[in-house]
């Protein structure tokens, strides 16, 4: 532990100095929360839709007026011929075109089934699947409620509900556990805790030490009687203060700016925190030991955070991907985290119900710590 | 080294050998440096001077041989080699985002100063190296001479018996190279042993001892001034002179190919030459232009930069012998 004072007042010094890490550390993860938190919203509504009514009487204008009213759907052009039609949708001004053939109403009338058509650009699953599944449940409404008008006049209904009107006989309710009112944030922002505390601590260690070999400053401390341990508590400390009351900033912008509570338990979130911090500054020190320079340092961070972001289930649920991939994702510590802070934070998961995921994260923690720790070690003799 | 007096051997290599995959970086190379000396160890980039800085300060071990420092192994015994040395390398390597107080009180805690004790041993380096009135000043907005000052102040807070300097004086001006030189001449004067790395040859003659390292192995090792009287450096049968000529430049390339010429090089308005005895002074005032009015010839002896240029073409002939 020799030098361990010395280099911890020295650290303190350069961060004082240089406001730089200081506002990468406690502006940016809370600029990047409020930009994602509020960017990545999936709920999906408004989507741009054009219409072609060839029929224009109270039937096709009704079913518009009813697309409209279910918010996903924005009618932004209507058009009179087929090719206005299919350049507004070649074009992109349109993701949805709604086609009403000029027979509509008469169909209807007469009891025949009546066709519309609706085109979907499929370019965007996520919209094309919205934007699909609210048509068809457009068309099952609407085709119920002449059902319905039917069953009166004759008497007879499938089934009738306690009131003794006309229903479906099977009726599915289904409730939401956990996030009633279907927000993303409540998906996003925990796991963005995560994500932010992992690219911030990654960053700032893997540069601490590569900084010092670059400035030719590491050989100089080699000369002089610093410990191997307190070299390396030095200089990963001060991060790891850094690190911890980021994860305190950011928990309070999730609780008081989204509205996100933290339902679980309080000190087993903390405590989490920290074992997932000694991983990230692990990894730090692990990039630190490749990298010769700055510059390849923060190329290896990002190939570090890259599948962090994409594989670990922040951005697309894991069990949706392909087996090999899925088997990788448990060799991303973050991954562990996340399901941690999800559990914690939305379902009020205990020690118990999470302990897969933190002898995951524990494991992975000692294996990267271990890892660089010998790397460095080797490369100093 | 059978000096007249016998001082205590500080610095002792033995064989010391050290390989980087295949190439061998430093080949059984042995000296010994007795106590106050200046050892000036030169040669070119990537012979291994580096190398065996690294080997003696116990921060790179050696494959084979051994480095002693003050008595201590430095591969077994090296943290009780590095209390007792200081060590500046070649590039500065300080921090610059600190300032010369904050730097100082850095390596200073390093060495396990505290308060009081701190604050004077700050405060006698300051002045040592006249950085007082810059105390409040960054590090890297200092120049050139004054981070060298800076870097050797650094490298004294815990006063080293031993100090190991990494080229130095690389890249800075004639004026604050002279100003450095002052100061390590002081601290042998007050019994710290130097060893000092350099490409100028002027500060190898400022060296009390010289070890020339080429290609991974010590060819030379002495006082300057017995090495410029060495046997293989003007060889039986030869001698070296000055030709003072007008046009020296184009004198010397006729020069250089004629027979009995061994080595000619311009220095200044002069060529300085090695030559068989067989030519006499008239063949070479001729040679220098025909009417020997405007030229002239003097006998020198040997420089240090003659002394390690014959040398090192020796030990390449030696090598493909």
């Amino acid at each position: 532990m020799n030098g361990l004072a010395a280099i911890l007042l020295k650290e303190f010094a350069h961060i004082r100095r240089e406001p730089g890490t200081l506002v990468f550390a406690f502006l940016i993860p809370v600029l990047q929360l409020t930009i994602f938190g509020y960017a990545i919203d999936t709920t999906i509504e408004q989507i741009r839709t054009v219409v072609l009514d060839l029929d224009g009487r109270s039937a096709s204008r009704e079913l518009v007026e009813a697309l409209t009213n279910t918010r996903t759907f924005r009618v932004i052009e209507r058009v009179h011929d087929e090719e206005s039609f299919e350049r507004a949708l070649v074009s992109g001004r349109a993701k949805v075109g709604v086609k009403i053939p000029p027979n509509f109403s008469e169909r209807l009338l007469h009891r025949e089934r009546a066709t519309v058509q609706v085109l979907v650009d499929g370019s965007d699953s996520q919209v094309a699947m919205t934007a699909l599944n609210t048509a068809n449940l457009l068309g099952l409404n609407r085709s119920l409620r002449f059902g319905r008008a039917l069953a009166d006049t004759v008497h007879v209904a499938p089934a009738r509900d306690p009131f003794g009107a006309f229903s479906l006989p099977v009726e599915v309710r289904p409730r939401m556990l956990f996030n009633p009112d279907l927000r993303s944030a409540s998906f996003f922002v925990p796991a963005l805790v995560g994500i932010i505390l992992q690219l911030v601590t990654l960053f700032l260690t893997s540069f601490a030490i590569v900084r010092e070999r670059e400035l030719g400053t590491l050989e100089q401390l080699f000369v002089t009687p610093v410990g191997r341990a307190g070299l390396l508590l030095g200089k990963l400390l001060p991060y790891a203060i850094m690190g911890f009351l980021e994860s305190l900033v950011i928990l309070l912008v999730m609780v008081f700016v989204f509205d996100v509570p933290i339902r679980g338990s309080l000190p087993l979130l903390l405590g989490l925190i920290v074992l997932f911090l000694f991983t990230a500054l692990g990894l730090g020190l692990l990039v630190s030991t490749i990298a010769r320079t700055q510059l390849q340092a923060v190329q290896v961070a990002f190939m570090i955070m890259l599948p962090s972001i994409l594989l670990s289930g922040f951005m697309f649920p894991r069990e949706a991907m392909p087996m090999p991939i899925y088997l990788i994702t448990f060799l991303i510590p973050v991954t562990y985290f996340l399901e941690i802070l999800r559990g914690i934070i939305l379902r009020s998961a205990g020690f118990v119900d999470l302990l897969p995921h933190i002898v995951g994260l524990a494991v992975s923690c000692v294996v990267i710590l271990a890892l660089s720790v010998l790397r460095l070690r080797k490369q100093l003799d | 080294m059978s000096s007249s007096q016998e001082q205590a051997t500080v610095i002792r290599a033995k064989n010391l050998t050290r390989r980087f995959g295949k190439q061998v970086a430093v080949d059984r190379v042995s000296f010994d440096v007795p106590k106050s000396a200046i050892f000036g160890f030169l040669g070119p980039n990537g012979s291994g001077k580096s190398t065996v800085i690294r080997m003696l300060c116990g921060v790179l071990r050696p494959n084979a041989g051994r480095g002693e420092v003050l008595g201590r192994d430095c591969a077994t015994d090296s943290e009780a080699v590095k209390r007792r040395i200081g060590y500046m390398s070649q590039q500065f390597s300080l921090y610059a985002g600190l300032t010369v107080a904050e730097n100082l009180d850095f390596y200073g805690r390093i060495y396990g100063l505290r308060g009081d004790a701190l604050k004077r041993r700050k405060s006698e380096l300051m002045e040592l190296v006249s950085l007082r009135d810059r105390a409040r000043q960054f590090a890297g907005h200092l120049s050139g001479g004054w981070k060298q000052r800076l870097a050797l102040a650094c490298a004294l807070v815990h006063k080293p018996e031993v100090l190991f300097l990494d080229e130095p004086t690389a890249g800075i001006d004639p004026v604050a190279r002279r100003q450095l030189w002052d100061l390590l001449f002081d601290l042998s004067a007050s019994g710290v042993t130097l060893f000092v790395t350099t490409h100028y040859m002027d500060e190898a003659e400022r060296c009390t001892h010289i070890g020339y390292i080429y290609f991974a192995r010590l060819i030379v090792l002495g006082k300057p001034a017995d090495l410029k009287r060495l046997r293989e450096v003007t060889p039986h049968g030869t001698r070296r002179c000055e030709l003072t000529c007008p046009d020296p430049a184009g004198v010397l390339t006729g020069l250089r190919t004629r027979e009995g010429v061994r080595d000619a090089t311009l220095l200044g308005e002069t060529i300085r030459l090695l030559v068989d005895n067989t030519l006499n002074d008239a063949d070479l005032l001729a040679a220098a232009g025909g009417s020997s009015s405007s030229a002239s010839l003097r006998p020198i002896g040997a420089s240090l930069e003659d002394v390690f240029v014959t040398l090192s073409r020796a030990s390449i002939e030696e090598g493909r012998g």
